[in-house]
C-alpha cells in the first residue's frame, strides 16, 4: 500500500506529454485516472521510475459530434460519458457501458483512454468499443495513426500501441435509425470487473430482418472479442426469440475462456451464452 | 420518573465528528520525532528460517534499526492465549518468528525508519533464506495420519479435543424414529474492519511510562498483557483506544505488533508508528468461523427433536490468539438453540493449520451453532414432509418455562419464541408466500422462503465463565457545574454507547443529553474495565453506568435534604432535575445547585465526603439470551444461479431497548455481514498456504447494492438479569441471518431434490447444483 519512489511530471499539453514520453521511454508510465496504475504501484507490482500524469492535459477531455461520428478525448472521465446527453442520444451504448463501471468514485476519476490502454480483459469498454467498431487515434512525436478496435486489443493487458505512442481520441459512429443497443454485465462481486459483459448493436429493418449485428464480449477470454458466429447467425434473419437464442449459443465459440478464483472457464462460457441472449433481446426491444 | 431519552430514537452524538472527518484514529496521531515501522512477513506457509540478512536494510536511507526474532526473543514475551481448555496445546507464539514460520504473513523482522516510505523500501532489502516445508491447510487433513506437523513438540496437529454432553444421547438415537444427518462447512471468513489495525507507542523515560495508542476493543485487558509481555509494571503502561473504525471481534485480541511497537519505542527512545496495510489486514489479523461439522439429529415423526450429535473440526490456524480455543465452545453451549432438545453431545477437535489464527468474529461460535441447527431444522422438515415453521413451533419451550435449562447446561433468562416467529410469519405473509411458491414452481420459477429462529448468548458474561473478569465498570462524575462525565470500562468502537449511556444518565439525573459526556478507551483516565465484545457493552457496561448513577443520585438527594433543611431524606423528591421536599414543593434546588454545593463543601451533612461521583462494578448473575426470527425470501435464476432477494424480515427481541435507532443499525449491519458469509465471502488459501483472497479486489464483502430492504420489527421481553432489562443486539444479525438466507436458497431449489449446499452460495455453485440435479 506504499509505492516505491518515483519522479512525477504533470504536463499540460499532448506535445509536452509526448516529449516526456520520448525522453524517459519505457521507464515512464502514463497516469490517467489512476484506477489501474495506482493500485499496482501501491502493491509495488508496478514500480515506474517516472510517472507522467495526464490529469492536466485538458485538450484531451471532450465529447463532440463531427458529421456521422462522435469524438471522445482519451482523458474523458467515465462519469462524463455516462451522463453525456450527446452520447445518450447518438450512441447510448457507450453511455450505458460507462454507467456500470466500478462505482461512483471510480467513474468520477477513471478515463476511457486509461481503461482502453490498460486492456484489462475484464474491463467494460472493450465490449462496447468492439461492437461499435470504434477507432482509436494515437499520436507520437513521429505523427499519428488510427487503429481499428479489432486491432487495438492484442492480448491480456496488451494493446497494439507502440512505445512512444499516446492514445488521444476514440471515434464511435452515430448509430443509424432502427438500431438498438445494450450492454449487460455480470460483475465479479469483489472488484466490480466483468465476469462477463456483452455489448450488442442491432439494426433491424421494417420487416424485422436483422441488417446489422455486432456483438462484443468482455471478461470471458484473455481479451475482449467479437462474437462473429453470433453475428453471422443473426444477419439477414427475421429476428425472434428462437433466432436470438440459437445465435447466442455460439457466443463462446472459438475462444479459450479464462478460469480463476471467481469463475471457471465453463461457467464463463455459459454466462457469455446466457447474457448474449439477454443482451440481444434487450437491444431488439430498444430498436 | 418519566423517561425523556431512554427508548427514543436519539441521533448518535458520535456521528457529527465521524461523518465530518473530525475524529481521531490511530493513523491521525502524530508525535514529535515519531518514526515508522514496517514488518517483513513470511512468504511461506511453512518453512524453516535459515539466514536473515539485514545488512543492506540497515544501511538504507533513513533506516534507524532492524530487529529479527532472535534479537527480541528474550525481550518480548509470547503472544498470549487467555482461554483454558483441558489438555490444550499452547505453542510458543513469538512476536517475530524464531526458527520456523507457520503461516503466510507471520512477522519475521521489523524495520524502523524516519518515514513510512523508507521503512517500506527497506523491507524489500531484507533477505530471508527459507527452507520450505510441506504445508497443511485443510483442517481434516491436518489431523489425519502423516500430515506435516506445525509444532513438532506436540507430535500432532490436534490442538485440543473438547466435549460437552447433556442428557442421554445414546438413548435419544435409540428412540429416534428418524435420524437426519448432514455434513456442513462453515467457511473461514475475514472480518475486514474498515480501519485496519495500527499502533503508535511512545516511551517517557522520565516517568518510566509507555503510552500505546492502538485500535483495540479491550484497552485495559491489553494493558495488563502488554505489561507482562514487556516486563513493565502495569501502572507504567497506558493504553489508549482512540476512535476505532470497527472491530467485529478482530480487535478483541492481543497482537504481536502491539507489543513489538511498544518495545521499539522503549528501545529506540522515539515514538514509533505502525499502520497495517489492507493486505496485512487480510493476512495477519484474525479470521473467523472455519468449522467442518457432521451433525446428526434424532427425531420423531411429528418433528420433535430428541437429541443432537455434533462432530466439529475447528480450523485453529497456526497459533492461538487470545480466545481462539474458546470460540467453538460457544458453538457447543448454544448447540440446542431455541429448542427443547434434552440430549446433546458435542465434540470439537481443534486443528492447527498453516494459516492465520481464527478467533472471535461477530457472533464468535454462535453463528456456527445457529447455522448448523437451523439448517438441520429445515432438513428435518423436508425429511418428514412438515412445514419448517411448524417443526420449529413444535420444539420451542413455552414462555412459562423460563428460566429454561438447556442440555448444554445454560439457563435461558427469558423468552417468548413462538411470539417472535409468529410475528415474522405474519409480517412476511407466510401462507400466501407458500401458495405463490407453488404457483411459480409450475412456471419453472424458483422462489425460496428461509426461516431462522435463534437464541444467542449475550451480555458476556458472569466472571466465572470468562478467562478474565466478566463484569464491567463505570464512574459517573458530576462536575461542579452540574455537567456529567461518564467513564466507562467498556470500549465501544462504532456501536453508539456514547449516545445510549448518555440517554440513561440524562434520564436518571434530569439533565440534557448534551450535558453528559461519555469517555472510554483510555486506561489512564478510565478505571479498569473489560471492553466491548459479546454484545455486552449495554447489558453489562450500561448497567454499571446505571448502578453508578444511582449512587450519585442517592448522595445528591442526601445533600439536597441537608440543604433544604429536611431531616428525613425519604421526604425529598427528585423530579425533572430538581430536588424539593414533598410537602413543601415551592422551594427547589436544581441538580446544578446541589453539584456545586458538593464541591464548595461549605455545608455538608456530617460525615459526607465533598464531591459528587461514584463508581460501580457490575457483575452479572447470568448471561442474557436475546432471540428472534428472521425470514428471507429469494428467487433463484435457474439459468445463471443468481440469487435475488424478494423480502427480508427480521424480528429481534433484545430485551428492553434504550435506542431503537441503534438497535436497527446493529441488526442491519449484522444481517449485511451474514449475507456476506452466506453468498459471497470465503478466505481461500491454496494448497501451499498462499491466501488467494488477499485483497478487496478478490474478497467480496457486500456492497450497499447487494443488500435488500430490511424489514425490522421487535418483540420486547425484558431480561431479569439486569435492572435495565436489556439483553444486547450487536451480533444478532450475523447469528440469525446466515441460515435464513441459505435456507431460502435451498428451499428455492427443493423441487430439484437439492438438500444442502455449503456457503458461500455463489452463482456458479448454484448453477452447478442445478445442472447436476
Amino acid at each position: 500500500m506504499i509505492p516505491a519512489a518515483f519522479e512525477y511530471f504533470r504536463p499540460t499539453s499532448v506535445k509536452e506529454a509526448l516529449a516526456l514520453l520520448d525522453h524517459y521511454k519505457d521507464e515512464a508510465k502514463l497516469l490517467a485516472g489512476g484506477h489501474s496504475l495506482i493500485p499496482l504501484m501501491k502493491l509495488r507490482l508496478a514500480q515506474p521510475r517516472y510517472v507522467i500524469d495526464l490529469g492536466r492535459v485538458r485538450e484531451l477531455e471532450y465529447i463532440r459530434e463531427s458529421g456521422d461520428q462522435l469524438l471522445i478525448g482519451a482523458m474523458t472521465r467515465h462519469v462524463a460519458i455516462e451522463t453525456s446527453d450527446l452520447l445518450r442520444q447518438r450512441c447510448p451504448l457507450l453511455a450505458e457501458t460507462a454507467s456500470v463501471i466500478g462505482d461512483a468514485q471510480v467513474r468520477n476519476m477513471g478515463t476511457i483512454g486509461g481503461s482502453l490502454v490498460h486492456a484489462d480483459p475484464a474491463a467494460d469498454y472493450p465490449a462496447a468499443i468492439l461492437a461499435l467498431e470504434a477507432e482509436m487515434r494515437v499520436v507520437s512525436s513521429q505523427g499519428e495513426r488510427w487503429i481499428r478496435a479489432e486491432d487495438f486489443f492484442v492480448d491480456m493487458l496488451t494493446t497494439s500501441l507502440q512505445p512512444g505512442e499516446l492514445l488521444v481520441e476514440i471515434k464511435v459512429p452515430v448509430l443509424p435509425p432502427r438500431t438498438g443497443t445494450a450492454y449487460v454485465k455480470v460483475a465479479q462481486k469483489a472488484s466490480g470487473f466483468a465476469l462477463c459483459g456483452v455489448a450488442v448493436v442491432l439494426t433491424i429493418d421494417q420487416n424485422g430482418v436483422c441488417q446489422h449485428a455486432a456483438v462484443g464480449i468482455t471478461g470471458v477470454a484473455p481479451k475482449a472479442y467479437r462474437a462473429r458466429a453470433v453475428e453471422h447467425a443473426l444477419r439477414g434473419q427475421k429476428l425472434d426469440a428462437s433466432v436470438t437464442a440459437a445465435a447466442s449459443a455460439k457466443a463462446a465459440e472459438g475462444i479459450d475462456p479464462l478460469e480463476d478464483l471467481h469463475a471457471s472457464a465453463e461457467y464463463r462460457a455459459h454466462l457469455a451464452r446466457v447474457w448474449c441472449r439477454r443482451a440481444l433481446e434487450q437491444a431488439r426491444a430498444r430498436v | 420518573m418519566a423517561k425523556k431519552f431512554v427508548g427514543e430514537r436519539v441521533p448518535r452524538v458520535e456521528d457529527q465528528r465521524l461523518i465530518t472527518g473530525r475524529s481521531q484514529y490511530v493513523d491521525d496521531i502524530v508525535r514529535p520525532r515519531m518514526v515508522y515501522a514496517a514488518i517483513v512477513r513470511s512468504i511461506y506457509a511453512h518453512a524453516r528460517l535459515k539466514e536473515i540478512n539485514v545488512e543492506a536494510a540497515r544501511r538504507a536511507p533513513g533506516v534507524i534499526a532492524v530487529f529479527t526474532g532472535e534479537d527480541v526473543r528474550e525481550a518480548i514475551g509470547p503472544v498470549p492465549v487467555a482461554s483454558q481448555l483441558p489438555d490444550l496445546k499452547i505453542p510458543r507464539h513469538p512476536v517475530l518468528a524464531v526458527e520456523k514460520v507457520r503461516y503466510v504473513g507471520e512477522p519475521v523482522a521489523v524495520v524502523v525508519a524516519e518515514d513510512r516510505y523508507q521503512a517500506r523500501d527497506a523491507v524489500d532489502l531484507i533477505e530471508v533464506e527459507y527452507e520450505p516445508l510441506e504445508a497443511v491447510v485443510d483442517p481434516e487433513r491436518a489431523i489425519a495420519e502423516g500430515a506435516p506437523i506445525l509444532h513438532e513438540e506436540f507430535g500432532t496437529n490436534v490442538a485440543f479435543v473438547w466435549q460437552l454432553s447433556g442428557g442421554d444421547i445414546e438413548r435419544a438415537f435409540r428412540e429416534a424414529e428418524v435420524v437426519v444427518s448432514q455434513r456442513m462447512v462453515n467457511q473461514r471468513v475475514i472480518p475486514v474492519a474498515m480501519e485496519p489495525r495500527g499502533v503508535v507507542a511512545e516511551y517517557h523515560p522520565g516517568e518510566g511510562q509507555l503510552t500505546v495508542w492502538t485500535s483495540t476493543q479491550i484497552p485495559h485487558l491489553l494493558r495488563t498483557q502488554l505489561a507482562a509481555m514487556l516486563g513493565l509494571a502495569e501502572n507504567r503502561v497506558r493504553v489508549i483506544a482512540p476512535e476505532v473504525g470497527g472491530g467485529f471481534g478482530s480487535k478483541l485480541n492481543v497482537y504481536a505488533e502491539e507489543a513489538l511497537v511498544g518495545y521499539l519505542a522503549m528501545r529506540l527512545g522515539r515514538p514509533v508508528k505502525w499502520i497495517e496495510t489492507r493486505r496485512e489486514n487480510f493476512l495477519s489479523t484474525i479470521h473467523g468461523r472455519g468449522q467442518i461439522a457432521e451433525v446428526e439429529a434424532a427425531v420423531k415423526r411429528d418433528g420433535t427433536v430428541l437429541g443432537l450429535r455434533y462432530k466439529i473440526i475447528q480450523d485453529v490456524g497456526a497459533y492461538h490468539q487470545l480466545l481462539t480455543p474458546a470460540i467453538p465452545t460457544l458453538t457447543g453451549l448454544m448447540a440446542t438453540g431455541p429448542y427443547k432438545i434434552p440430549n446433546l453431545h458435542v465434540q470439537v477437535i481443534g486443528a492447527f493449520t498453516n494459516k492465520m489464527a481464527t478467533d472471535a468474529y461477530r457472533g464468535a461460535g454462535r453463528p456456527e451453532a445457529t447455522y448448523m441447527l437451523e439448517r438441520m431444522m429445515d432438513r428435518i422438515a423436508r425429511e418428514l414432509g412438515l412445514d419448517p415453521a411448524e417443526v420449529r413451533m413444535r420444539n420451542f419451550p413455552q414462555p412459562d418455562e423460563f428460566p429454561f435449562p438447556t442440555a448444554s447446561g445454560l439457563a435461558y433468562d427469558s423468552g417468548n419464541y413462538p411470539q417472535a416467529l409468529r410475528r415474522a410469519l405474519e409480517l412476511v405473509g407466510y401462507e400466501q408466500l407458500r401458495q405463490e411458491q407453488q404457483v411459480l414452481r409450475q412456471q419453472g420459477r424458483y422462489l425460496g422462503i428461509g426461516i431462522s429462529t435463534y437464541v444467542e448468548i449475550c451480555a458476556i458474561g458472569p466472571s466465572p465463565a470468562l478467562p478474565f473478569g466478566g463484569w464491567e465498570s463505570a464512574t459517573v462524575r458530576v462536575e461542579p457545574t452540574g455537567k456529567v462525565t461518564v467513564l466507562s470500562g467498556a470500549s465501544p468502537h462504532g456501536q453508539g454507547q456514547e449516545t445510549s449511556f448518555a440517554q440513561i444518565v440524562a434520564d436518571e439525573l434530569g439533565v440534557g443529553l448534551s450535558d453528559v459526556r461519555v469517555i472510554h478507551g483510555d486506561t489512564a483516565i478510565v478505571q479498569y474495565g473489560i471492553g466491548t465484545f459479546g454484545s455486552r457493552a449495554t447489558a453489562v457496561g450500561g448497567t454499571a453506568v446505571y448502578g453508578a448513577v444511582q449512587k450519585v443520585k442517592e448522595k445528591a438527594t442526601r445533600l439536597a435534604a441537608h440543604l433544604l433543611g429536611e431531616e428525613n431524606v425519604a421526604n425529598v423528591a427528585f423530579e425533572a432535575g430538581q430536588f424539593f421536599v414533598k410537602d413543601r414543593p415551592e422551594r427547589r434546588l436544581t441538580f446544578q445547585d446541589v453539584a456545586l454545593a458538593a464541591y464548595l463543601a461549605k455545608s455538608l451533612p456530617p460525615g459526607m465526603e465533598p464531591g459528587l461521583e461514584a463508581s460501580y462494578f457490575f457483575e452479572p448473575s447470568n448471561f442474557t439470551f436475546p432471540f428472534g426470527a428472521h425470514i428471507a425470501v429469494v428467487e433463484v435464476d435457474p439459468e445463471t444461479g443468481d440469487v435475488h432477494f424478494r423480502r427480508y424480515v427480521a424480528v429481534d427481541d433484545c430485551g428492553r431497548v434504550i435506542n431503537p435507532m441503534l438497535v436497527d443499525g446493529q441488526v442491519h449491519g449484522g444481517i449485511v455481514q451474514a449475507l456476506g458469509q452466506a453468498l459471497l465471502e470465503e478466505a481461500v488459501y491454496d494448497e501451499n498456504g498462499q491466501l488467494l483472497t488477499g485483497e478487496l479486489t478478490d474478497y467480496a464483502i457486500p456492497k450497499a447494492t447487494d443488500v435488500p430492504w430490511l424489514e425490522t420489527d421487535r418483540t420486547e421481553t425484558p431480561s431479569p438479569v439486569n435492572p435495565l432489562g436489556v439483553k444486547g443486539v450487536g451480533e444478532a444479525g450475523t447469528i440469525a441471518a446466515t441460515p435464513a438466507i441459505v435456507n431460502a436458497v435451498v428451499d428455492a431449489l427443493a423441487p430439484l431434490g437439492i438438500r444442502h449446499l455449503d456457503m458461500p452460495l455463489r452463482p456458479e455453485k448454484i448453477w452447478r447444483a442445478i445442472r447436476g440435479a
